[in-house]
C-alpha cells in the first residue's frame, strides 16, 4: 500500500460572499475539481474508485463565512508551495481562496482530531442592553445545560466550560457583534446553540470563523498554519481594538490541562 | 436592473440547499445586465438539481449570451420553502446571476421537457409578478415564451404563453432576439410583435389561433389573424456540426443529476420505437462529426474537472464507428494527464455488444447497468416496434454479470396497447430469467424491472391510443407485485399509476386543460411530479370543476378522422405515415430503421429537404432492431465483443416489407 511516497500539504482557505451557502461537502467536491484542472500531481486511493487522498478539517455550518479553513492534500511528488495558492484561487469559485500552504510531515495529526477550539465572529440579532447582559450572565453562570436531540435521544449536557472567551466587539445595524472561543472538543459547542444559550430570544446574523486553534501539552496554542500577514495572531487580546465594558476572559483553568 | 439579493441573502439561511439560489457556476456568463440588450430569462421549471443539466438551455444560454446584441439570465423554480418566504416577503422570481427580477427581462422562456412540471410553469410567472395569462399583459410586459418536446402540444399552456418555439432552438431563438431588437427600435406593439414572432419559421403564437368545439369534442384549432400561418412547423436544424454547443457546459457548485460532462453526440433517433416521442419528433438522425466529439470531450475534461463524460443522444450504441471515437477519448484523457476518465453511454442497446462496450468504457466500478426492454413478450415489443428478441436480452445480461456487473435494472412500460395480463406477467418472467442467468456468476446478482405507465404523446403513432385507467395500471402493478414477491433476486419498481393519469390529460388535452392546470396551481400543486407533492384528488377536483371529463380527455381511444390538438402543428411527420404505423403496430408489425434501409417517407427528411447525417451507412453489429438481418428466433446476433464487426450486416439485402420480425 505504501509503495507510492506521499508529501503532504496543508492549505489554509476562506469562504465568503455567495458561495458561503455550499455545503461542506459540496466544498470538498470544489475543491477536488480544482486539483484536476491543474493536474496536481495528487494521490489516489486504492480500489475500484481510486478518490484523491484528501482530507478536510471541521465542518462549516451553511451560511457562515471563514478565514480559517483547513484541509490536508496528499501529493505523489513533492510541490512547490510558492505560487500553489494564487493557483489553486484561480481555479475556484469567486468567494473560496487558498490563502497559504505549508508541507507538514507524515504522521501529523489530522486536522479533525487535532483542532480544540475555534473563534468565531457572530452577530447577535436583539436588543444591545439584553445581549450585553446576557453576555455577562452567561459568563457568570457556574454551569449551563443545553438540551440535544441527536438520533432521537435527547441529551443535557453543561456546556459552559465549552465557551473559552466572549468578548463584545461591537453594535451592527440590527445587534451586536461578539467575537467568541468556542470549544471543539467535548464538550463542545456550536455558534448557533452558543447563540440560543445566551437568550432563545435572540437570532444569529452573520457569523464568521476567523481562527481554529490547536493546543499543545505545554498550554500553548497555534493555528494549523497562521493567515498571512498575521504572524502573532496568537496574540488575541492585542487585536480587541475596541475594548468594550464586558471584556471578560475566562480562566484558563479547563482548556490549559 | 434592479437586485433581489440584498432581500434574499438573509433568508437564505432559512431555506433547505441555499446553494440553488447563488448560481456562480463555473461556465455562467454575467454578462452585464446593459438595459441597452435584449434580455432572455432561460428557466427551468422545478428545483435547480433537476434543471441546471439541461443542455437545452445551457445551449440557448450560450448563443444568446455570445450575441452583441442581447444577454441571458438562469432561473429554477424556487422551492416551496423559498417559495413561501418570496410570497411573504415580496421578493419576485429571479435570475440566478444578477438575481434581477424576472419581470425586468424582456423575454422570460421556459423549457418544458415534463408535463407535471406545468403548474411550476404558471407559479413562476405569477412569482415574476406578471399576469398569468397572455392576453392580460400589455405593451412593455415581459414575453412568456416556452420551448422543450413538451411543447409540441402546447395546447394546455397556450392561454400563458405568449410563443412556443417547436424543434431544434438554435436558429429559432437567434430569430426572435432579431425580431425584438427591429421591435424596439420601431417601437412596436404587444401585438405586433406577436405578429412578427408568429412569421418566424418553428414560432408558434396561440392567441392567434383559436380552436372550435362541437360539444366537447374539438372540431380544429385554425389561424384567426392574416399573420399567423395555418400549420406551424418544427425548427430543425440540418447540421449538428455547426452548433457545437455548450462550449463552457456549466459546472455547478453543488450537486445536481447528471453530474459530469455531457456531450451530444448525435440528435434524432429512426429506431421507430412507437411509444417513443422524443424519437419521433427529433428526426432526422444528425451525427456530430467524431473530431468534433474528441475535441469537445477533450476542451470539456480540461476546462472542468469532471473526470465523467456522458454521450449524450437517444441511442448512443447507434452512433457510427463508436468503439473507436471512444478508446480515442480514454487516450486523450491519458495523453493529457487528466487521469483516468469514465465514459457512460446514458442508453445502452439491448444486446451483448452494448455490453462490450460498456466494459470498455466503465473502467472503475462495474455496480449496475441498465437495459430498457420496454415490455415482456415479443408480441408486445413487435407493436412497440421495439425488436429485442429475448436471446438478445438474456445474452446482454449474461456478458453484463459475467463481466463483473452485479445489478440490472431494467425498464418496462405498462398499458401500452393491446396489451393482455400474459404481456405483462411476461415482464415478472423476463426480470426472473435474467436473475437466474445472473446467479450462475454471482450469488448475489439483482434485478430490479422497474415499470412505467404508458402515457401516448402526440406525434407518435400511438398518440390515437387511449391510454389505461389509473386502476388498471395499479392492478397490473399488483400483478407484478405478486408474481414477483417469491422470485430470487428480483425487485420491481413503479411509478404512481395516478401521477401517470394526470400527466396524460396534459400530454393530449387540448386549451380547455389550461383551466385545469390554473386550479391545480391555484390550490397549490406545484412540485407535480415529485410523489410527496402530487396529490391526485387536486387533479380530479379540478376536473370535475370545470365539467371535464377524464376519461374523454385521457382514457378515450381517438378515431382516424378525429380532429386533435396538434393538428395545426407540425413535427415534419405526415399523419397518414403514424396513421399506417399505428394500424401497422395493432397488426404487430415491425418497421426497419430507416439510417440504414429504404427510406418510407415519414415526412421528416422529405418535407424539410433535408437528410440523416450519419458518418457510416454500415449499421452496428449485433443490432437486432432494423438492420435487416433475419429476426425469427434463431437468427444468430453477429456479435464480437471489443472487435470490430467482421461483416457489415447490410450486405443482406434490407428486409423492406414491413412485415419483417412478425414470422415468428
Amino acid at each position: 500500500m505504501n509503495a507510492t511516497p506521499r508529501f503532504t500539504v496543508r492549505l489554509r482557505f476562506t469562504k465568503s460572499g455567495k458561495v458561503r451557502f455550499v455545503s461542506h461537502r459540496d466544498v470538498a467536491r470544489i475543491i477536488e475539481r480544482s486539483i484536476k484542472k491543474l493536474r496536481l500531481p495528487v494521490s489516489y486511493s486504492e480500489g475500484f474508485s481510486p478518490r484523491p487522498r484528501i482530507s478536510f478539517g471541521l465542518a462549516l455550518t451553511v451560511a457562515y463565512e471563514s478565514e480559517a479553513e483547513f484541509l490536508d492534500i496528499d501529493f505523489v511528488t513533492p510541490i512547490d508551495l510558492e505560487d500553489l495558492p494564487a493557483r489553486l484561487t484561480a481555479a475556484l469559485p469567486d468567494g473560496l481562496a487558498v490563502s497559504a500552504a505549508k508541507h507538514i510531515e507524515p504522521g501529523t495529526a489530522s486536522l479533525q482530531e487535532s483542532i480544540s477550539c475555534c473563534r468565531w465572529i457572530i452577530e447577535v440579532l436583539g436588543d444591545p442592553t439584553d445581549v450585553t447582559a446576557a453576555v455577562s450572565t452567561t459568563l457568570d453562570a457556574p454551569e449551563l445545560m443545553l438540551e440535544r436531540v441527536r438520533k432521537g435521544k435527547t441529551t443535557t449536557v453543561d456546556v459552559r466550560p465549552a465557551i473559552v472567551k466572549i468578548d463584545i466587539s461591537g453594535p451592527t445595524d440590527s445587534g451586536v457583534r461578539l467575537v467568541t472561543e468556542l470549544a471543539t472538543l467535548a464538550p463542545s459547542i456550536r455558534p448557533a446553540e452558543f447563540v440560543r444559550v445566551l437568550s432563545p430570544d435572540f437570532a444569529e446574523g452573520k457569523v464568521c470563523r476567523t481562527h481554529q486553534f490547536i493546543q499543545q501539552a505545554n498550554g500553548d496554542r497555534f493555528e494549523p498554519i497562521e493567515a498571512p500577514g498575521s504572524p502573532a495572531a496568537l496574540q488575541m487580546s492585542a487585536t480587541s481594538a475596541t475594548p468594550t465594558s464586558a471584556v471578560r476572559e475566562l480562566s484558563p483553568a479547563r482548556s490549559a490541562s | 436592473m434592479t437586485s433581489v439579493w440584498p432581500l434574499l441573502e438573509p433568508r437564505l439561511a432559512l431555506v433547505q440547499k441555499p446553494a440553488r439560489y447563488i448560481g456562480s457556476e463555473d461556465g455562467a456568463k454575467a454578462k452585464s445586465p446593459d438595459p441597452a440588450l435584449i434580455s432572455w430569462l432561460f428557466t427551468y421549471p422545478d428545483a435547480y438539481e433537476i434543471g441546471l443539466p439541461n443542455q437545452g438551455l445551457q445551449i440557448l444560454y450560450e448563443i444568446i449570451n455570445e450575441r452583441e446584441d442581447a444577454r441571458a439570465d438562469r432561473g429554477y423554480a424556487p422551492w416551496v420553502d423559498l417559495e413561501e418566504i418570496m410570497r411573504a416577503d415580496d421578493i419576485p422570481f429571479f435570475s440566478v446571476e444578477h438575481h434581477t427580477p424576472a419581470a425586468e427581462f424582456d423575454v422570460l422562456a421556459f423549457g418544458v421537457s415534463a408535463e407535471l412540471t406545468y403548474t411550476n410553469v404558471l407559479n413562476c410567472i405569477d412569482l415574476a409578478g406578471l399576469p398569468l395569462r397572455s392576453v392580460d399583459r400589455v405593451d412593455g410586459d415581459t414575453l412568456v415564451v416556452a420551448g422543450g418536446h413538451c411543447m409540441f402540444n402546447p395546447e394546455p399552456l397556450a392561454p400563458f404563453l405568449d410563443a412556443v418555439v417547436l424543434g431544434d432552438g438554435e436558429e429559432a431563438v437567434g430569430d426572435i432576439t432579431d425580431v425584438l431588437v427591429a421591435a424596439r427600435a420601431a417601437g412596436s406593439s404587444r401585438a405586433e410583435t406577436l405578429e412578427a414572432l408568429a412569421s418566424i419559421e418553428g414560432v408558434y403564437v396561440p392567441s392567434l389561433y383559436s380552436p372550435v368545439y362541437d360539444g366537447r369534442a374539438l372540431m380544429g384549432t385554425a389561424p384567426v389573424s392574416d399573420a399567423a400561418p395555418r400549420s406551424v412547423e418544427k425548427r430543425t436544424i440540418a447540421d449538428l456540426a455547426e452548433w457545437p454547443y455548450p462550449k463552457e457546459q456549466l459546472v455547478p457548485l453543488t450537486e445536481v443529476v447528471h453530474d459530469r460532462l455531457n456531450v451530444e453526440v448525435f440528435r434524432g433517433c429512426t429506431r421507430g420505437c412507437r411509444f417513443c416521442q422524443a424519437g419521433m419528433i427529433t428526426r432526422p438522425v444528425r451525427e456530430r462529426p467524431a473530431d468534433q466529439v474528441r475535441t469537445m470531450v477533450a476542451n470539456g475534461i480540461e476546462r472542468t474537472g469532471y473526470d465523467e463524460v456522458s454521450l449524450t443522444s437517444l441511442s448512443t450504441a447507434d452512433f457510427s464507428d463508436i468503439e473507436p471515437v471512444v478508446t480515442g477519448l480514454m487516450d486523450d484523457s491519458e495523453d493529457a494527464g487528466c487521469g483516468p476518465l469514465s465514459v457512460s453511454l446514458p442508453s445502452l442497446r439491448v444486446d451483448a455488444f452494448g455490453v462490450g462496450i460498456a466494459a470498455q468504457l466503465q473502467r472503475a466500478k462495474r455496480s449496475g447497468l441498465t437495459f430498457a426492454p420496454e415490455a415482456g413478450t415479443w408480441r408486445m415489443r413487435q407493436i412497440i416496434n421495439k425488436l429485442i428478441r429475448e436471446e438478445d436480452l438474456y445474452e446482454a445480461v449474461d456478458a453484463a454479470f459475467s463481466q463483473g456487473w452485479q445489478r440490472v435494472k431494467l425498464y418496462f412500460l405498462i398499458g401500452l396497447p393491446s396489451e393482455t395480463d400474459e404481456d405483462t406477467l411476461g415482464i415478472a418472467e423476463l426480470a426472473n430469467r435474467c436473475a437466474e442467468i445472473g446467479r450462475t456468476y454471482n450469488r448475489r446478482a439483482s434485478v430490479t424491472a422497474s415499470v412505467g405507465g404508458f402515457v401516448p404523446k402526440p406525434f407518435t403513432p400511438f398518440q390515437w391510443f387511449g391510454q389505461n385507467t389509473a386502476d388498471e395500471l395499479q392492478r397490473k402493478v399488483n400483478l407484478l407485485r405478486d408474481a414477483t414477491r417469491k422470485m430470487k433476486g428480483v425487485q420491481i419498481k413503479w411509478h404512481d399509476p395516478a401521477a401517470t393519469m394526470a400527466e396524460g390529460l396534459m400530454s393530449r388535452g387540448d386549451r380547455r386543460m389550461a383551466d385545469v392546470i390554473e386550479t391545480v396551481w391555484r390550490n397549490g400543486g406545484t412540485f407535480q411530479e415529485w410523489s410527496e407533492h402530487f396529490e391526485l384528488d387536486r387533479w380530479t377536483d379540478a376536473m370535475s370543476a370545470h365539467g371535464l371529463d377524464v376519461e374523454w380527455f385521457a382514457y378515450r381511444h381517438r378515431t382516424e378522422d378525429e380532429a386533435l390538438p396538434w393538428d395545426h402543428l407540425s413535427a415534419g411527420l405526415h399523419k397518414d405515415f403514424l396513421w399506417d404505423d399505428w394500424q401497422d403496430a395493432l397488426a404487430e408489425v415491425g418497421l426497419p430503421d430507416c439510417r440504414w434501409t429504404p427510406c418510407y417517407d415519414c415526412g421528416a427528411c422529405t418535407g424539410y429537404g433535408i437528410e440523416h447525417v450519419v458518418a457510416s451507412a454500415t449499421p452496428p453489429a449485433g443490432g437486432s432492431q432494423g438492420t435487416g438481418q433475419d429476426l425469427a428466433t434463431g437468427g444468430a446476433v453477429p456479435v464480437s465483443l471489443g472487435k470490430r464487426p467482421v461483416a457489415p450486416i447490410a450486405e443482406t439485402p434490407a428486409a423492406t416489407s414491413p412485415a419483417m420480425g412478425s414470422t415468428t
